[in-house]
């Protein structure tokens, strides 16, 4: 359902993603792990079509973003990181927006709002400015927005973030719900138990470039690290698992 | 535990203050960044840029070199008349100077997101005071210093101001430029204490309604008509003093003015400058003073809520039949616009800004008093209406500037959406256009009927301006537009500030400059029409009207057509 083929993106000589393939089949909550600055977010934001990649391509649904790019949106719900919505919309008024981008209005879409609404405990809310909102109400409104069009993908940046823990619930819920409906999930997160419960397989991407890719078994396997939990694959597969001094760190 | 824990109730040393140069670092990094960044790309955006400034700025030099060579070379009065527009000129600045410190004075002290950091941290009271104090006056400012340097130089070449000159100036403006930032920020300070429950959509209307009187003051200062009508006076003699006198003794364009003069025609008089910095300095401790009893108190009343509830809305059961038979995305996004438009009171309390430009300008048009008394010949007429083109012209670039220029700039952090969406961005970029340009067209007409009808003009110059100002409009909406996508001002914290930035400066000249082209062309064909009516033969549509209206209809198609190109190219290319 996603493919992306030797995809790269340079910011001058900085390359951030560097021929990178991924397949994430319809039907399946795919993981995109990686440390800070390994080139998730830039991935995710080509994927939506929100950045140009310098080269290689992006295909949803068997539609190329670049040269199909209404088609392959028309597929798409995207969660950024950031909870950037219209400040002076209410929520209500923000979702029928989005559905209306998509060119989607009328009776089914607001029975979809109002069940997203009240799933997300905003339907108190849903008349208010999201200026009045809190982050965490900002990030459930945008997740309502990435579904309420009902697209067949879900490209989705650190859901979790802002979120108290019956949300993070009701959106784990949510998600695996859409997967086994026949929705495609790729979501890129760096709460790893979550990753790892959630998940039917995860790529760690590292400097830009695919470090692993598969199931856990396969990770294990191919790493060679039979029992460790992903944390300590993460770990050791990003280079992080240098032990680091804190002694003298509070010292005077 | 081998070690305590560090002691909580101890007095702890105060740590040493920031120099105020460190706490304006993360601005003037930031401006050199993006200096940096500019260089590196954008070649085109430069090179538009140097020459729409070189343009604009040889235009001003030139105009101010002629007149004031003109005015040198008249006996007697000519230099007082040098004087005088020189108090004038800088008494608009000073208006524009306090409308732009208020605006900007509640964005640097109570809206900008560094704010936080700033007053959480241990720094002194009147070092935050002067960092922000100075933020404000760079940023309000540096239009009107770019407007004025050619202005100053002309000045300082026809009345021969020698090497010392440039300094003269620098010490006559730092002043005049920090006693409207002193004063913007004590207003915006008071306001915000004294309102603070209604926040910055209240505040702001006052700013509005505070303008108008500012405006109309303004006005009644300059007292124009005196100026422009010597048979008024009783005599020479009175017109004399009136041009020896000061416009307004109390004000400090009066005393930059009679310093800088002082200093040309060699007058030792140093009561100006002296009162310049006087004030300037006793403005800033009454400034200081009321900064360290009140300040902290407003920014926390500035923190307090945030609008949750809609106010209004009649218009969109109005607008919502109309827009029925568009598609869900197209209304949606109309709607949405206007929604944005008339929730934020940075935008809409514009439209009060708008409505007394109107005002003034249907006013002035009809206090020429071209039809009181004796006859006035069809020619004197017919060449006001002509030059009314370009006032027109000028207002509706101001009106495009406040209200289509911020269009892209509006969408900032939420253009994620847009762009992750199915939506076209031309369609979405066109739909921007036609909603800016289908008010701006009837406020464009509205004004060119309405002052032409005034003026009594003939049908003939009735139908140029008709055409004229139709074309320009779309110009003034595409450049407005296109410019805005090239310059956007993402993540700006008040939307008022948007057609103050460097890209709104870059289309006021743009479409100034195109208007002024616009008139050079049209000069021909309506001096033709002048003459005819000054021998006494009735004038027709010759081949130099068609031609020249051909040539004004390319131009402004040209204008039309590549902002637009340009812009949306931009708006597809742009990664956030």
């Amino acid at each position: 359902m996603i493919q992306l083929r030797d995809l790269s993106k340079s910011y001058g000589r900085f390359t951030a993603v560097d021929r990178l393939n991924l397949e994430v089949p319809r039907g399946e909550l795919f993981g995109f792990l990686g440390p800070n600055g390994a080139g998730k977010t830039t991935t995710l934001r080509m994927i939506a079509g929100i950045l140009q990649p310098s080269s290689g391509s992006v295909t949803i649904g068997g539609e190329d973003i670049q040269s199909n790019p209404e088609a392959a949106k028309a597929k798409l719900g995207f969660i950024p990181d950031r909870p950037y919505v219209y400040e002076k919309l209410t929520g209500a008024e923000f979702l029928r927006f989005v559905a209306a981008l998509y060119g989607q209005e009328g009776a089914e879409v607001e029975r979809r709002m109002d069940e997203l609404l009240e799933l997300f405990e905003l339907t108190p809310w849903k008349d208010e400015l999201t200026e009045s909102y809190s982050h965490g109400m900002r990030q459930k409104l945008l997740i309502s927005s990435a579904m309420v069009h009902r697209p067949a993908v879900v490209v989705v940046d650190e859901p979790m973030v802002g979120l108290d823990p019956k949300s993070a619930r009701t959106l784990k819920d949510l998600l695996r719900a859409f997967v086994e409906r026949g929705g495609t999930v790729l979501m890129s997160t760096h709460t790893l138990e979550v990753a790892e419960a959630m998940c039917d397989r995860i790529a760690i991407i590292h400097h830009g470039t695919l470090a692993a890719s598969g199931t856990m078994e396969d990770l294990r396997r191919e790493t060679a690290s039979e029992g460790l939990t992903l944390e300590r694959l993460f770990l050791k597969l990003t280079g992080g698992e240098v032990p680091r001094s804190l002694q003298g760190m509070f010292d005077e | 535990m081998s070690e305590p824990a560090p002691a909580d109730t101890a007095s702890v040393a105060l740590p040493p203050q920031p120099g105020i140069w460190i706490l304006l670092s993360p601005k003037w990094r930031t401006a050199l960044a993006r200096v940096r960044q500019e260089r590196s790309g954008a070649g085109m955006r430069l090179l538009l840029l140097s020459l729409v400034g070189f343009g604009f700025w040889s235009a001003i030099f030139g105009v101010s070199y002629r007149v004031l060579k003109y005015f040198r070379g008249v006996p007697d009065i000519g230099t007082l008349v040098a004087t005088k527009l020189l108090a004038v000129l800088l008494l608009a600045f000073l208006g524009v100077l306090l409308l732009s410190n208020i605006i900007t004075a509640l964005s640097t002290f109570f809206l900008a997101s560094d704010l936080d950091l700033v007053v959480s941290a241990p720094v002194d009271w009147l070092r935050v005071y002067i960092a922000k104090l100075g933020e404000t006056t760079v940023h309000s400012s540096w239009m009107v210093g770019l407007v004025a340097l050619p202005i100053f130089t002309a000045y300082g070449m026809v009345f021969d101001g020698g090497p010392l000159y440039p300094l003269i100036v620098i010490a006559a403006i730092i002043p005049f430029l920090v006693m409207p930032a002193v004063l913007g920020a004590m207003l915006t300070l008071l306001l915000v204490n004294i309102f603070p429950a209604r926040k910055t959509r209240d505040l702001l209307t006052l700013v509005a309604v505070g303008a108008v009187g500012g405006v109309v003051l303004l006005l009644r200062l300059i007292r124009p008509e005196q100026l422009a009508r010597p048979e008024g006076f009783r005599n020479l003699l009175d017109y004399f003093s009136m041009l020896q006198g000061p416009t307004n003794p109390f004000l400090p364009s009066e005393w930059a003015a009679d310093m800088v003069m002082n200093w040309l025609l060699r007058i030792g008089d140093p009561l100006p400058i002296l009162l310049l910095w006087s004030t300037a300095g006793v403005l800033g401790v009454v400034g200081a003073a009321l900064h360290q009893k009140l300040y902290l108190t407003g920014y926390s009343k500035a923190q307090e809520g945030k609008d949750s509830f809609v106010r209004g809305g009649g218009w969109e059961r109005l607008l919502a039949p109309m827009l029925r038979t568009s598609g869900p995305a197209r209304r949606e996004f109309i709607l949405k616009d206007l929604r944005l438009f008339f929730r934020d009171s940075t935008q809409w309390s514009q439209l009060i800004l708008l409505a007394v430009l109107l005002a003034v300008y249907v006013f002035n048009i009809q206090t020429l008093q071209l039809f009181s008394g004796e006859q006035v010949p069809t020619f004197f007429v017919t060449l006001v209406v002509f030059l009314n083109q370009g006032l027109a012209g000028f207002v509706l670039a101001a009106i495009a500037a406040r209200f289509i220029f911020p269009a892209i700039s509006l969408e900032g952090r939420e253009l994620w959406l847009l762009k992750s969406s199915p939506l076209d961005l031309r369609a979405m970029f066109w739909s921007k256009y036609f909603i800016g340009t289908l008010p701006l067209m009837v406020v464009a007409l509205s004004l060119t009927l309405v002052t032409n009808g005034l003026l009594h003009a003939s049908t003939f110059i009735m139908l140029i301006s008709v055409i004229t100002i139709s074309l320009f409009t779309m110009a003034a909406s595409a450049l407005a537009l296109g410019l805005g996508a090239l310059f956007p001002q993402f993540g700006t914290e008040n939307a008022a500030q948007i057609p103050t930035s460097f890209g709104g400066l870059v289309f006021m000249m743009s479409s100034l400059c195109l208007l002024a082209l616009i008139i050079v062309i049209e000069a021909y064909p309506v001096s033709s029409y002048l003459q005819a009516l000054a021998v006494g033969q009735e004038p027709g549509v010759g081949a130099e009207v068609v031609l020249s209206m051909a040539v004004v209809a390319a131009l402004c198609t040209a204008s039309t057509v590549l902002p637009l190109r340009i812009g949306l190219k931009r708006l597809q290319e742009l990664e956030l």
